[in-house]
């Protein structure tokens, strides 16, 4: 579950960096699986087929979290030549298994893919991805707009 | 003098759910061998044939130690190591 708003971050960061892979997290408060604060971060690779958070940015950032009693909730990157699904890279690195692992694919211009999944001890499990308004109703589906309506921001 | 070394979630089956714990040691290769005495397992997650492994970082105090001597950077009676894993990916 994610909010739209957030969501709509998550693609218009992945179309500003395309070719360039995007990258971040939204922190949220430990134990909740409620994905609240989005923290773009810098690819340190700057390219279009590898991601990577700078290592100085990484300890700020989880010290940052450590701070606020956060976890990072979803980890998303943006693939931009290829379909929004984990890589063989991807899931070696992936090493937070409570996080949702979130892809966009900007290959296509005017459209994208926005999928999450669970990656735990290098098993990928897709999830569905739920877009809410917010999530204070979210647990009566009231305030629900359909799935992978997330319009592109151009 | 023990330094403390805070624990990612990943590793934390190796440390009974502890986010930090205590250590000795003079450098970086002596803080792991000394955690992996009380925390087996924990070596292995971190270095593969002498060398850090490619999907972790360790800081000593704010210093990645890629960049400050590797394993054999020194650890302070006062510094704090952290260790988290990489985060990257990627098409491939």
């Amino acid at each position: 579950m994610i909010r739209a708003d957030l969501a709509r971050e998550i693609v218009a960061h992945a179309r500003r960096d395309h070719p360039d892979e995007a990258c971040g997290v939204i922190a949220g408060p430990d134990g909740s699986d409620r994905a609240e604060r989005l923290v773009p971060m810098l690819n340190a690779a700057r390219s279009p087929t590898f991601y990577e958070f700078d290592s100085g940015d990484l300890l700020a950032l989880y010290r940052d979290m450590d701070s606020r009693d956060e976890v990072p909730v979803v980890i998303y990157h943006s693939h931009t030549a290829t379909e929004a699904y984990p890589s063989r890279t991807d899931i070696s690195f992936a090493s937070e298994p409570e996080a949702h692992y979130v892809l966009v694919s900007t290959r296509e211009a005017g459209s994208h893919e926005f999928r999450s999944f669970r990656i735990v001890d290098g098993v990928v499990t897709e999830e569905q991805v739920e877009v809410v308004e917010t999530y204070m109703f979210a647990h009566t589906g009231a305030d629900a707009v359909p799935d992978g309506d997330i319009p592109d921001q151009s | 003098m023990a330094v403390t070394v805070s624990i990612p979630t990943i590793l934390r089956t190796h440390t009974g759910g502890e986010k930090s714990v205590e250590a000795k040691g003079g450098t970086v290769a002596d803080v792991i061998e000394d955690l992996e005495s009380r925390h087996s397992g924990l070596s292995a997650r971190l270095i593969t044939n002498g060398s850090l492994h490619r999907f972790v970082n360790i800081y000593v105090d704010d210093e990645d130690v890629r960049f400050a001597g590797g394993l054999q950077a020194p650890v302070g009676e006062n510094s704090s190591v952290t260790i988290l894993p990489a985060v990257a990916g990627g098409m491939r």
